[in-house]
């Protein structure tokens, strides 16, 4: 029995593409239409690899064995009520409903709560709390940008319907499309290099000539003064966006900073007494700022490129400043490329249940936040937690070395439809529906956009979703405190616990502040 | 279901026109009945104690994509009020936006029950309905951002406002919504490339119609719709020095459509809108002209948007007035976020403080309103929270109404040049409790259409709040003080027949109900092919996934009502 | 003339073949063939004597590890070296964080040196050595 669904949601990056359309047969998806690479080596291949968790595994003298649900919920909860201080982290490839739960799972622990935020767009968020924003949906960029700036970022590669469906290469009510022009680019470029081949053919000593390392080898700035569209990219490196757009600065790398600082300087027509900041000639930026300043409608899109380099959060915040700067003189939005499906979620249900994006503690029995001191890295690096739940995240991968040695000293579960890298390390390793394919739930969109993800195929057999094995968790860890209590009084220790407030100290925190 | 019997308090019902009667009032299955039998009750006595219906609010950002984000940007509020997990009630944090299950807490240790969220941008409705599913205790219901949709642009432009309410019918389904709300109309849609309309006359950008066609033309498919709440209306030129005129103008322009019967529209939070003076510099009240034009008129209703004099944010849907806010200067954090085909957005964090001239005259805008207004069924207490101040201050108001004391106390420390222009010295008018009652509850309930709300009649939703204010023996304009904190802190606050509160303290966190109407018209509109066409080039969501599904509502209630058209 | 070292800044970010490579499976081949990989300018190759595709070791102050060595075609990068998110490119990303929860994942100095002798060691293995488990 073969079925078309459309309009189904990918869970890939922060695009979440909602167009697709998905042939489903005897329960198993066999074709896709409209997704990217990613989305299709995902929804058609993927999910059902050989790498699938079929069954809960629990760790014992060293070996993961197959148990029953039962004895995995129990033995999850049993580890994080033993637990002085547990992390919980993850939740980025979760629905929103699932985050929910998480958060009420974290109150009564007392324990860290936090999401991959924190290692993707975490310092944007800060940016964020220092200076505001000033942004807009994907769709008001597509109707009305005409300039469009990638920084730091490589949407071809992280986001790659990004450009097709949201900036250059989409019809809006006032923009037109941007593609055409770029397949005559394409085929013009094609036709120099078969000129070039020619000429190649004909002369006996043909040297390419040497690539100096300069933002002006590659940027042939009369593409700045057409009409219409124009798509700029800067980074440390000519990537294949870069290939795409008009005008490409190669920066040098943790030089963002003093780029946002020279561009502020110029759209405040000050004047600069240096011929080059961060790589790039200064008549260069001067030409980008006038650009700016012309535009009808500018969107700045930012990467990791900013927020992992050096200055973090503050590049973000000049990036935020220059677009507020550039509003005084025409209309300008910035945003970032938020990766994970849903880790916009993330942050904005701990947000509306805490007030917080991430980097929360709840160890006093109410919301605490302070990224440096209960980020997840920052946590593991200083050995704080004695038992982390990760979930719907793959920090075996994605972490730094030394914060995975310290959180491996201690047990650790995970929920994660496959056996990714942290699964591979898990003491209690629960397997899980694929959401947004067997599970349907919400999900956020990078601008904060609330979409709903589909159910377009049946899980295997036994396997639950992570909103149901959170909430099972939440339940057993509520029944054995309960029995505990009752046992403390049986006793006749009177429990100074307060309800979730364990006590909680930083072990090294002073040792590191001296 | 328990039964509930309410004994010897002083009841205040002034849509049945019970002024403090000594009288019972009966609870069975979740309604108020005519009588249950004392056997059976539980039975409550709060001899001298003050008892009316549930507190209605009319205009409450509790929620939604604005709200989360003014969460977000403000951890340094958030740290100052940290709330504490119990044995029933969540964690959270305040101060000025608290987060969802402190929200309903802090309503309902106010004696409130039904808040309306009013600004909510369509596309971004499913967020708006996962945070009103996680704040308890109180009946809610969101107002959908339509005045610059681009489908009703066009409609109202082409005059063809049979399928503009066809279409507004279907958006208010489709984002599970209770009202049509229109910000700067016109304003937004020009904000789309950083400019805005400056009177009712500007042409909107792009679009061949004036912010005075789309304010009228709204009504108008308002009225054909039948729709229970009349347009809620955020003017042009909100918060610019001079814009009393505009908001004259705007009710000027609904005299138009008013049909005599029932208020045609409702501006809210019109304190922002009651500035005269041609600058800041000779920022004055322009309370009285207001006042004395809504005397004159019966089409509209308003609410006020009060300054409390707290560290707060403002967000609003007014995305250019947010920017000329920040223009300003002396705000660190902006936010701007527009919402493709339908609207803006802005916020910034602002502390209202009293030895701010502009600010104080402010306040006192509010207040000279609230008293010049003669007729209280005309215009309603709200701080347009968290605008103003946030809803929890709202006994600070309370104070300042029906205490000219309390009113003397906050304008003697208010900055001298403010003090000078105020006009609040010239006025004596102190308000009743039955008055108070309107304002806060009956009036509200009634500009909204809630039949069932708003009062403590038979048939009513038992929603009660009982507050330790002895009306015989209190004088509450001299003791204005402990009457405010009895506003503050209800004895009882009771919801749906259950008891959520008792001493200030929550008892019960039952969910509210999310309210929203089910707008049925003769022919659906033109759903078809040419329309989701149309709505691929509009959005970057497909028509499938944009309604709101019943997943989001966690408590339903919908409300059906026929269209004329 | 060949060197023994190069010293160049780290650049981790994503590619699409890493993308779709996570996405088959972290156990799958396009993933180890996406991933445990570093991409130089075909300068810096030169520089170091090396071919497409051979072992090299790059070492931080965090740790060490071998990959394949490719080249880079878009554009020059000389001076750096890119290597797509994933465990071989965290085995030497360090856990400073500026104070603010976001480690050191890129642009800090390397030294990447030919190790025509050392394997590239398999998700597993890799695991097993740095994890024991």
């Amino acid at each position: 029995m073969t079925k078309v669904i459309g309009s189904v949601v990918c869970t890939i990056c922060g695009c979440l593409c909602d167009d697709l359309e998905v042939t489903v047969e005897n329960n198993e998806i066999i074709k896709m239409k409209n997704g990217c690479a990613v989305c299709e080596a995902k929804m058609v291949h993927g999910y059902k690899s050989e790498e699938r968790i079929l069954k809960p595994h629990i760790r014992k003298n060293g070996k993961l064995v197959p148990v029953t649900i039962d004895e995995a919920i129990h033995e999850a909860a049993q580890i994080l009520t033993d637990a002085k201080y547990p992390l919980l982290f993850g939740w980025t490839s979760s629905a929103s409903e699932t985050q929910h739960v998480g958060v009420e799972l974290a109150e009564e622990l007392g324990s860290a709560l936090d999401n991959c935020c924190s290692v993707c767009h975490g310092p944007s968020v800060m940016a964020t709390q220092e200076i505001g924003i000033p942004t807009a949906t994907l769709g008001q960029i597509r109707h009305r940008a005409d300039l469009i700036i990638y920084w730091a970022c490589n949407p071809w590669s992280s986001h790659p319907r990004h450009v097709e469906r949201y900036t250059a290469f989409t019809e809006g009510r006032f923009e037109k499309s941007e593609f055409k022009e770029y397949v005559q680019k394409l085929k013009a470029k094609a036709s120099q290099k078969k000129v070039a081949a020619a000429i190649r053919r004909t002369q006996v000593r043909y040297q390419s000539p040497s690539r100096p390392k300069s933002a002006l080898v590659e940027a042939p700035p009369q593409t700045l003064a057409k009409e219409g569209r124009k798509m700029v990219v800067f980074d440390v490196m000519k990537t294949m966006t870069a290939e795409v757009a008009d005008y490409f600065v190669q920066v040098e790398p943790n030089r963002d900073y003093e780029i946002f600082g020279a561009l502020r300087c110029l759209v405040n027509d000050q004047e600069l007494d240096v011929d080059t900041v961060g790589g790039v000639p200064v008549d260069y930026l001067k030409e980008i700022a006038d650009v700016m300043v012309n535009a009808e409608f500018g969107a700045i899109f930012f990467g990791l490129g900013l927020t992992q380099s050096i200055g973090r959060f503050r590049n973000v915040e000049l990036a935020i400043a220059l677009t507020r700067d550039l509003n005084r003189k025409t209309k300008f939005v910035v945003s970032p490329m938020r990766g994970h499906f849903n880790v916009t979620g993330a942050n904005t249900v701990f947000a509306w249940q805490t007030g917080y994006p991430f980097a929360l503690d709840f160890s006093q029995g109410y919301p605490q936040y302070n990224p440096g001191e209960f980020t997840a890295i920052d946590l593991l690096r200083r050995g704080d937690n004695d038992a982390t739940l990760v979930i719907s995240a793959d920090p075996g991968a994605h972490f730094p070395k030394g914060a995975l040695q310290n959180m491996l000293k201690y047990p650790l579960i995970t929920i994660n439809p496959d056996w990714n890298a942290i699964s591979r390390l898990g003491d209690v390793v629960f397997p899980t529906q694929w959401c947004g394919i067997e599970q349907a739930g919400t999900a956020y969109r990078m601008d904060s956009v609330a979409i709903t993800l589909k159910k377009v195929v049946e899980a295997p057999k036994g396997v639950p979703s992570d909103e149901e094995i959170v909430r099972r968790i939440l339940e057993e860890v509520r029944v054995i405190k309960a029995k505990k209590t009752a046992t403390d009084a049986a006793d006749g220790n009177v429990s100074q616990e307060m309800v979730g407030s364990k006590k909680r100290r930083s072990k090294s925190i002073e040792k590191e502040m001296y | 279901m328990t039964e509930i019997l309410i004994k010897n308090g002083f009841v205040f019902d002034p849509i049945n026109k019970i002024d403090c009667q000594k009288m019972d009032i009966a609870i069975k299955d979740g309604k108020i009945v005519k009588k249950v039998s004392e056997s059976n009750a539980k039975i409550i006595d709060v001899s001298g104690l003050t008892v009316m219906a549930g507190g209605v609010d009319i205009h409450s950002h509790i929620a939604g994509s604005e709200v989360n984000l003014g969460r977000l940007i403000r951890p340094d509020d958030h740290v100052k009020d940290v709330v504490k997990k119990t044995a029933l009630t969540r964690s959270g944090t305040g101060y000025s936006i608290p987060t969802t299950y402190v929200t309903g807490y802090r309503y309902s240790k106010m004696g409130y029950t039904t808040v309306m969220n009013p600004s909510m941008a369509a596309m971004k409705a499913k967020h708006a309905h996962e945070e009103l599913n996680d704040i308890p205790l109180i009946d809610k219901a969101s107002f959908t951002l339509l005045g610059d949709w681009w489908f009703a642009l066009e409609n109202i432009a082409k005059g063809d406002f049979k399928e503009c309410a066809r279409l507004v019918a279907w958006m208010i389904r489709s984002t599970r919504s209770y009202a049509i709300k229109i910000v700067n109309p016109g304003g937004l849609e020009s904000w789309g490339f950083g400019r805005n309309v400056h009177s009712l006359d500007d042409e909107v950008p792009n679009f061949c119609l004036t912010p005075r066609d789309i304010i009228i033309g709204m009504a108008k498919v308002n009225t054909m719709l039948n729709m229970p709440h009349t347009i809620h209306l955020h003017t042009n030129n909100l918060g610019v020095p001079g814009n009393y005129k505009t908001t004259i103008d705007t009710m000027r322009a609904l005299e138009s459509v008013y049909q005599g019967d029932k208020p045609i529209g409702h501006i809210t939070h019109i304190q922002f809108s009651s500035f005269a003076g041609d600058n800041w510099a000779h920022f004055k009240s322009g309370a009285e002209e207001i006042a004395n034009y809504l005397n004159a008129h019966n089409h509209m209703t308003v609410d006020i948007g009060q300054i409390t004099f707290a560290d707060t944010t403002t967000m609003t849907a007014d995305g250019p007035f947010e920017f000329a806010l920040y223009e300003l200067g002396g705000h660190n954090k902006w936010v701007n976020s527009d919402v493709e085909t339908e609207s803006s957005g802005g916020i910034i964090p602002f502390h209202f403080k009293r030895k701010n001239a502009v600010n104080a005259i402010q306040w006192s805008i509010g207040l000279e309103l609230s008293l010049l207004i003669k007729d209280p069924w005309k215009w309603f207490m709200t701080t347009d929270h968290p605008n103003g101040g946030p809803f929890f201050h709202y006994p600070r108001v309370f104070a300042w109404l029906y205490s000219r004391k309390a009113r003397e106390a906050t304008l003697k420390n208010c900055n001298k040049k403010a003090q000078k222009k105020s006009l609040l010295p010239s006025i004596d008018r102190e308000y009743t409790l039955y008055e108070l009652a309107i304002v806060t509850r009956a009036g509200t309930a009634k500009a909204l259409g809630l039949k069932n709300k708003g009062h403590l009649g038979i048939g009513a939703d038992a929603d009660v709040s009982i507050y330790n204010i002895n009306p015989e023996t209190t004088d509450i304009a001299n003791t204005y003080k402990s009457v405010r904190k009895a506003f503050g802190n209800a004895v009882y606050t009771i919801k749906d027949g259950e008891i959520v509160v008792k001493d200030a303290e929550i008892v019960a966190t039952p969910s509210g109900r999310t309210m929203w109407l089910d707008v049925q018209t003769k022919e659906p509109c033109r759903i078809n092919d040419e329309m989701k066409r149309k709505f691929k080039e509009y959005w970057t969501i497909e028509f499938d996934n944009y309604p709101v599904t019943d997943h989001y509502i966690k408590v339903p209630e919908k409300i059906s009502i026929k269209a004329s058209v | 003339m060949v060197e023994q070292k190069l010293s160049v800044t780290l650049i981790t970010g994503r590619t699409i073949d890493q993308g779709v490579g996570k996405e088959l499976g972290k156990g799958s081949s396009e993933y180890f063939d996406s991933v445990a990989v570093c991409f130089l300018d075909p300068v810096d190759i030169k520089k170091l004597g090396l071919k497409n595709g051979a072992n090299v070791q790059v070492t931080s102050p965090y740790g060490s590890v071998v990959v394949k060595v490719k080249k880079y075609t878009h554009g020059t990068m000389s001076g750096m070296v890119f290597m797509p998110c994933g465990l071989w490119a965290n085995v030497i990303c360090g856990t400073d964080t500026d104070s603010i929860g976001m480690p050191t994942f890129r642009g800090f100095t390397v030294e990447v040196e030919p190790a025509p002798d050392k394997p590239v060691l398999t998700l597993d293995e890799l695991l097993k050595q740095e994890f024991g488990k």
